[in-house]
């Protein structure tokens, strides 16, 4: 009987003990995280614009500076100011005579592990794409990693066909054929050793500039009249 | 109870605290604890060093941070406690990683924000930091950690080795070698640590005949 | 950006990208449960359960969290999740069946740590998936953990009684047999795609 007694008076100061506990544990925990966020927060952003800008690069050669689009409903390019982050994000490169060199574009899809996502590279003026790289794949590494490292490969997009039809849509959609057997300009010249991951990459642009050249191309028309507007106050800034 | 006497005591017991971790009870090879991060990403030794790093930093913290707690977490809701301890510093591991280098980030992945399971850090919280001074900790932790950091770099130097003909990035072979593409893929995380274990047992056989 | 329709996600998660088989998530419990089918059986029903459940919290969670602009709370919030719900199933268990609760023992409480269950939650968050294709996720990593579990637990039943060298029994072995295993799973790759 006097141990239930006992056992009694000790509850009450067993839960507080645990709740001070946990309760103190969260605080120090809570900001401990706050802090870590907001002294690497500058530092990551900073990293990852350089990451996607050193990619635009690649993908666009020539380029020195560059400009983030979004789309707006009406389907028109609007510029876009540093955080914003709309769901479809353009980039339009600009070498050292402030002359677009063209239209970084970010397109994903299902690749033979997992997704891949890569940025490709438009041209608007010659109608081509003009470069290609592979942000993130899981592909398998010697076989289908060779997407991203196979130099013949990667020479499919320095001058892929994607050019218009009077009505405004791809003329031809951009596919994988298999190795060698690349006879016209829209195809892409796979590899043999990995199909499954060549072929993914022809669906993913496949799909994208289907989907995406044409809006580009139009914008393009209407940017090029107020280009020259924006030439003048950047180089005023 | 001279001063001198409990003094050296202690230090002998302090260095064997540090030693314990790095062979004889090797978390990896030896307690075969906290290998579900480890697999995955140790094929190469930069990735697995960069692994076990991480691993021994959320180690060491939460070990310190459990033992400065230990007479104030009731027994009860201790191990929710340790728990949100070794989150919250694999959070801060996962932005610092963030901060040092987005192709590392990328590599590790989720699998960070995985050290959190690990179990070895959670079973060292429970079976040694609750129970011992902080200093204590620190160097269990230390050992636990080196010790864990050096088994994952077997692992990924191996696999790097074999399936990629260098290590740390540097090719080692000349261009006719034949990558063995398995010891990247997942089994061959699996063959790689089989054949370490296998090597071991071996030497321990050995030394319990002697 | 998801292209991927709901059957593919549910294969991908159990046989192409298997949870422990590809990803080497959920291995603590595996090498120490995975004796006997039965136990194995067991263990991965539980662990199918947890998933579900911590996968459609990890959802909500989630958006909670960008909702109110904490993201970094994330991991603590995922890991909470996860440990009340291995406590709740923990009860169940022991109250629907004694026997079942004795035979898992220590395991019920090691799910907890589990990295597969914590994989799948930050899995679908980083993909972005919605709540139709978290649950599916959810569903076929739970398929794939309990199917490779029963598979090793089968093999080593058999292996109790061939003749391999006494240096590699126990866990080695186990690790050979898991990755032969894995190198099949591997021959499923593809699967789902286009």
């Amino acid at each position: 009987m006097k141990e239930a007694a006992d056992i009694e008076m000790k509850k009450p100061s067993g839960n507080t003990k645990m709740l001070r506990a946990m309760l103190v544990i969260g605080i120090i925990s809570a900001l401990l995280i706050v802090l870590a966020f907001e002294l690497t927060l500058p530092r990551v952003q900073k990293l990852k614009a350089e990451a996607l800008e050193k990619a635009i690069f690649k993908v666009l050669p020539g380029t020195v500076s560059t400009q983030a689009f979004g789309i707006n409903t009406k389907g028109e390019f609007i510029e876009i100011e540093n955080n914003d982050k709309p769901a479809s994000t353009y980039y339009a490169g600009y070498n050292e005579n402030e002359k677009l060199v063209g239209y970084a574009v970010e397109a994903a899809g299902q690749g033979y592990a997992d997704i891949i996502r890569v940025l490709y590279g438009y041209n608007p003026n010659e109608q081509i794409l003009i470069g290609f790289q592979v942000l993130e794949s899981k592909e398998t590494p010697g076989l289908g990693d060779k997407i991203e490292k196979e130099q013949r490969f990667l020479d499919n997009f320095k001058a892929l066909d994607v050019s218009l039809s009077n009505e405004g849509q791809l003329k031809n959609k951009v596919v994988t054929v298999k190795q060698g057997k690349k006879q016209k300009p829209w195809e892409i010249d796979g590899i043999t050793g990995a199909t499954i991951s060549s072929r993914a990459i022809g669906n993913i642009i496949g799909t994208s500039t289907m989907e995406v050249i044409p809006m580009l191309f139009n914008n393009h028309k209407m940017m090029d009249d107020t280009k020259s507007n924006q030439k003048q106050m950047d180089i005023h800034e | 109870m001279s001063n001198d006497h409990t003094s050296s005591k202690q230090k002998a017991t302090s260095t064997d605290e540090f030693i314990k971790g790095l062979w004889r009870d090797n978390p990896v090879f030896v307690q075969v604890l906290g290998m579900c991060p480890v697999l995955a990403v140790s094929n190469t030794a930069e990735n697995a060093l960069a692994m076990g790093l991480a691993t021994a930093f959320v180690l060491l913290m939460s070990n310190i941070l459990v033992s400065l707690l230990r007479n104030f977490i009731p027994k009860q809701v201790r191990i929710a406690s340790y728990i949100l301890i070794i989150a919250t510093f694999v959070t801060v591991t996962d932005y610092a990683i963030q901060a040092i280098s987005v192709e590392l980030y990328k590599s590790l992945g989720a699998f960070i924000s995985l050290i959190v399971v690990n179990c070895l850090i959670l079973s060292r919280a429970e079976a040694f930091a609750s129970k011992n001074t902080v200093w204590k900790s620190i160097l269990d932790a230390l050992g636990m950690g080196i010790g864990f950091t050096f088994a994952l770099f077997c692992l990924g130097a191996v696999r790097e080795i074999l399936g990629n003909g260098s290590i740390f990035d540097f090719a080692l072979f000349p261009e006719g070698f034949q990558n063995w593409i398995v010891m990247i893929l997942p089994a061959g995380g699996f063959f790689t640590l089989a054949a370490w274990l296998l090597i071991i047992n071996v030497f321990q056989t050995r030394k319990i005949k002697s | 950006m998801n292209t991927e329709s709901l059957g593919s996600i549910f294969l991908n998660a159990a046989l192409v990208n298997n949870f422990v088989l590809a990803y080497f998530l959920g291995i603590c419990p595996f090498l120490g449960v995975s004796g006997k089918i039965e136990t194995a059986s067991k263990m991965g029903g539980a662990v199918m359960f947890v998933m579900l459940i911590s996968s459609m919290c990890a959802y909500g969670i989630h958006a909670f969290l960008v909702a109110i602009n904490a993201p970094y709370l994330q991991l603590i919030s995922f890991i909470v999740v996860i440990a009340s719900t291995v406590q709740l199933v923990e009860m169940f268990i022991k109250k629907m069946s004694p026997s079942l609760f004795r035979s898992l023992g220590i395991f019920l409480p090691l799910i907890t740590t589990n990295c597969a269950i914590l994989g799948v939650a930050l899995f679908q968050t980083n993909k972005g998936y919605e709540f139709l294709e978290s649950v599916v996720y959810a569903l076929g990593a739970g398929v794939g953990f309990t199917l490779a579990l029963l598979l090793i637990a089968g093999l080593r039943e058999q292996l109790n009684f061939a003749d391999v060298p006494g240096i590699s029994k126990g866990t080695a072995l186990t690790l050979f047999i898991a990755g032969i295993l894995s190198l099949c799973f591997m021959g499923f790759a593809g699967l789902g795609a286009q």
